[in-house]
């Protein structure tokens, strides 16, 4: 059977986190910036104190999260695009699934490490 | 006024399933005169200098949406196209509508366009017995409306939007999401729940990305992006 199906009636709430996520994706990368030009960076140790902060570590933890949900609904959006066959499109979205999955706990194991 | 003659120069897109082994591009003439104000004048001109070139028309005055072409690389209506808009001494390139199968020269088969429109119901669903006379509508409900009900469905608009070459038996592009957005919009609708249930899927709403293409070329001066906006904000009220 060869039927084509829509209907899926998903995708609001990707879209709607997309947005959410680039907003604070954009807040974090001000911050960073500003704190950078404050001299955070300067040598390892002010990078080391920054990074032990509580409220820094929870907004880059938030960041984290973010850019791989980001990410999650980009890339799906180009393989939704770009590759027909529904069994390709699986197989990618797994792949992509599992490597943001683990660029995620690997992130959160660097800050945590600071 | 004079009525002088001048020589336009085309480069026109070929191609007969009957004879021709691939499409081709025509390097063609014609002699117009200064009455030929739009590219249709100058086009029915061609036609009956070599009347195996094809094209739809019909209204010549932007309401049919029927000579919708791809003109010297963006989509527009060849009669709402002003001659003297060309640049001088360069050949008009005329292709048929991108994305779509082309049946002969710049006839494309436009199936899948009015599959995605009639796709989304566009007619008024309402269960109650009609009234006598209309429904009414309050002129600021009626003004929702504006921008939304002057499409001719020309369809130049899904053609240039990346997103429906893509997946056009998905995604239901611009044209019908503007049009899905006019009885989304209309107070006398009593589906509007049934319509944001239908369009709030990954694929046929939500392949949109925003490009704005459609805003570019649409002949009528609509905006499908705005609408597709609308539907995305009311899905939005609608959730949270
Ligand atoms: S705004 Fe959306 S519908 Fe319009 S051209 Fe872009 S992707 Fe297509
Ligand atoms: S929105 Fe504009 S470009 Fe698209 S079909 Fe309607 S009139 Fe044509
Ligand atoms: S001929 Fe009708 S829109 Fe151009």
């Amino acid at each position: 059977m060869k039927r084509l199906v829509v209907g899926a009636h998903y995708g609001l709430m990707d879209w709607l986190a997309q947005r959410v996520t680039g907003v604070l994706m954009a807040i974090y990368t001000v911050i960073i910036f500003a704190a950078m030009l404050g001299g955070a960076t300067a040598s390892r140790e002010a990078w080391q104190a920054f990074m032990a902060n509580g409220f820094i570590r929870f907004i880059t933890f938030l960041f984290i999260i973010s850019l791989c949900y980001h990410a999650w609904v980009g890339v799906r959006d180009i393989w939704m695009d770009y590759v027909n066959p529904a069994a390709m499109r699986v197989i990618l979205h797994v792949l992509t699934l599992l490597a943001l999955v683990g660029y995620a706990g690997w992130a959160v194991q660097i800050i945590w490490r600071l | 006024m004079t009525n002088a003659a001048r020589t336009v120069h085309f480069k026109i897109y070929r191609y007969d399933p009957d004879q021709d082994a691939k499409p081709y591009m025509q390097d063609i003439s014609v002699e117009i005169e200064s009455t030929d104000r739009k590219l249709l004048d100058a086009m029915v001109k061609l036609k009956a200098q070599d009347d195996s070139i094809s094209f739809r028309r019909s209204c010549r005055e932007g309401v049919c949406g029927s000579d919708a072409m791809n003109i010297n690389g963006k989509n527009g209506l060849a009669c709402l196209t002003a001659m003297d808009s060309f640049p001088e001494g360069k050949p008009i390139v005329l292709r048929p509508l991108p994305g779509l199968p082309v049946i002969r020269d710049l006839i494309v088969d436009m199936t899948q366009f009015f599959k995605q429109y009639n796709s989304i119901k566009p007619y008024l669903i309402n269960n109650d017995p009609p009234p006598e006379r209309e429904r009414l509508q309050s002129p600021e409900d009626r003004e929702e409306l504006d921008g939304l009900y002057e499409c001719i469905l020309c369809a130049c608009c899904s053609t240039a939007c990346p997103s429906f070459w893509w997946n056009p038996d998905k995604f239901v592009g611009p044209a019908g999401l503007l049009a899905a957005y006019r009885f989304i919009a209309d107070t006398r609708d009593q589906a509007t729940s049934d319509r944001l249930d239908d369009l709030e899927d990954p694929y046929r709403l939500f392949r949109c990305h925003t490009i704005m293409n459609c805003v570019d070329v649409c002949p009528k001066g609509l905006n499908p992006t705005k609408a597709i906006g609308k539907i995305k904000e009311m899905m939005v009220r609608r959730a949270v």
